[in-house]
């Protein structure tokens, strides 16, 4: 399933003193299987941009297309489409509401009206996804777990869906690192596994440069670049220039670039890095 | 979705009226009120019409701003008027047929009290359109200090009313985006019958409670770790003062109120 948005422009409060323009004529297009990461400031338009994908949002002007399709045209079911684009929420645990987690990530499933056996199916297969055993945490109250537990349950919830898109608005913001790499860990598998879409926003670059293929950096409601992390994160001068770091072993990459040491400019994980520089070290020029 | 609802009705310029100190304010709008009611004649509500339109022109605020104050009220003004027209007893019959007698008495009596009730509304929409909620609040809980004397919590309840009207555009927030999620969901808030939607509500209500619930123990936390301990000794950041204009305001009403007894007597 494809999502093309083209020319999207929206603004908050049109037509009072308060005007803000979120979005300033975006394009790109999402293509099946693609893990992309939407990255920049606050207040860069991320998060206003990902709620026109699923349709929570109007655009102010220009259009989104899903399979070619304008998302706001006037046939469109736009409930069952939020259920194939699923969208998980910034600090999703604060939408949890019923008496058990099974109960609540079958909220989903039962507004697609699937039968109960199906239901129970879907349960399970999304409490598999995010690595809560079944048996143990199915009848327990939501509101007693940990915060990391609860983010899982929240993103079970929009799984259960079974979307063929998944978005993500922040989706390891406020964890330690233990429940971070626990959500970072479940994407690369949904992603490798079921061949899910993935869209993620994050301020992470380390997390973007550990799962994105493709990066679409925003500064001021514009697109300002749009490709490899590779390509992107090498312009540590852009990304600072718009309040943004590139990840740890980048930064690491071109401070040995400036002392003279003879390295790839694009290096941007720990592993890769981790490599070259023993390849220095072995061939005795680093000294 | 939700972020075009403007709270309260306080209008946000700048005049000598909304920089009078919020106690004198309250307390001038209380004897407006016992103005109000001791006015006998057509004559003294003519003067409060004066005084009234002249504050709102000093205050700059729209006449039609005013107004809008009335617009709830509309059904129990007109309610007044009618009961008033018909059942009050007079000898000047104007109209007669069937059971229904408007006598020109009934229709003085009848304009008079739903006038009353206009001016009692338009007169306290005077304060609050010229009075930010917070400095609202502040005047409310000086003027309650007295009560304190017979353990009336006037600083609590003053804090009370300043927290709720602080948390009201973040709860408001919070709903927007519970229902923009559990939209995502596949939940339907528009459609169907009225138990369908009341039922549809548990997903928003649920999750907004308990926010509500962990916003105020986070709160709590931290007024306690920066040692509040309620209004014992507590100063203020904003010091009130009573300023030249607030006596001129104080001597304006005083002159209303003098009129409008000398009115009663001669008249």
């Amino acid at each position: 399933m494809s999502i093309e948005v083209s020319h999207l422009t929206h603004c908050y409060s049109e037509g009072s003193a308060l005007r803000t323009v979120a979005l300033n004529d975006v394009s790109f297009r999402i293509e099946d299987g693609e893990f992309i990461g939407i990255i920049g400031h606050t207040g860069s338009g991320k998060s206003t941009l990902v709620q026109h994908l699923n349709g929570l949002l109007k655009p102010s002007s220009g259009q989104v297309l899903v399979d070619g399709e304008d998302l706001n045209g006037e046939h469109v079911n736009r409930r069952a489409l939020r259920q194939r684009i699923g969208l998980v929420f910034q600090y999703p645990e604060y939408q949890l509401f019923e008496e058990t987690v099974a109960k609540d990530i079958a909220f989903g499933p039962k507004n697609q009206g699937l039968s109960a056996d199906e239901i129970a199916e879907r349960v399970r297969y999304a409490m598999d996804c995010v690595h809560l055993n079944y048996e143990k945490y199915a009848e327990r109250s939501p509101f007693e777990l940990s915060g990391g537990q609860m983010r899982r349950v929240a993103i079970a919830g929009v799984l259960a869906m079974r979307p063929s898109v998944l978005i993500l608005d922040e989706p390891t913001a406020g964890l330690d690192p233990r429940g971070r790499d626990k959500i970072l860990t479940m994407l690369e598998e949904l992603h490798a596994r079921e061949h899910v879409t993935i869209i993620m926003v994050s301020h992470s670059m380390d997390d973007m440069a550990r799962l994105a293929d493709r990066l679409i950096v925003m500064s001021e409601g514009k697109i300002v670049a749009d490709g490899l992390p590779r390509e992107i994160f090498a312009r540590e001068d852009m990304m600072t220039s718009i309040g943004l770091d590139v990840p740890a072993a980048a930064r690491l990459c071109a401070q040995l670039r400036t002392k003279g040491y003879d390295l790839p400019a694009d290096l941007f994980r720990p592993e890769e890095l981790k490599e070259q520089v023993l390849r220095l070290w072995k061939e005795g020029s680093a000294c | 979705m939700l972020n075009n609802i403007t709270m309260g009705q306080y209008y946000p310029v700048d005049s000598k009226v909304h920089r009078l100190d919020p106690r004198i304010k309250l307390i001038l709008t209380i004897v407006f009120i016992v103005a109000v009611f001791m006015a006998k004649t057509f004559a003294g509500y003519a003067l409060i019409l004066g005084f009234v339109w002249m504050t709102s022109r000093l205050a700059n605020v729209p006449f039609r701003m005013l107004m809008r104050g009335l617009k709830p009220l509309r059904l129990i003004i007109i309610l007044t008027f009618l009961l008033n027209l018909f059942f009050t007893q007079g000898d000047t019959v104007w109209i007669e047929f069937w059971v229904i007698r408007i006598t020109k008495e009934g229709f003085m009596q009848a304009a008079f009290y739903s006038l009353r009730l206009a001016f009692l509304v338009v007169g306290t929409s005077l304060l609050t359109l010229t009075t930010s909620p917070v400095a609202l609040s502040d005047g409310i809980e000086i003027l309650l200090t007295p009560l304190k004397k017979i353990h009336f919590p006037a600083h609590e309840l003053a804090m009370m009313m300043t927290i709720a009207l602080r948390f009201i555009p973040t709860l408001l927030e919070e709903t927007d985006k519970i229902m923009k999620a559990q939209m995502a969901r596949g939940a339907d808030f528009e459609s169907g019958n009225l138990l369908s939607r009341a039922k549809a509500m548990v997903p928003l209500l649920v999750p907004l409670f308990v926010s509500a619930f962990r916003r105020a123990g986070d709160l709590a936390m931290a007024m306690e770790s920066r040692c509040y301990h309620g209004g014992e000794g507590r100063t203020r950041l904003r010091v009130l003062k009573i300023t030249r204009n607030d006596w001129i305001a104080c001597g304006a009403m005083a002159v209303l109120l003098g009129l409008i007894i000398l009115e009663g007597i001669i008249l």
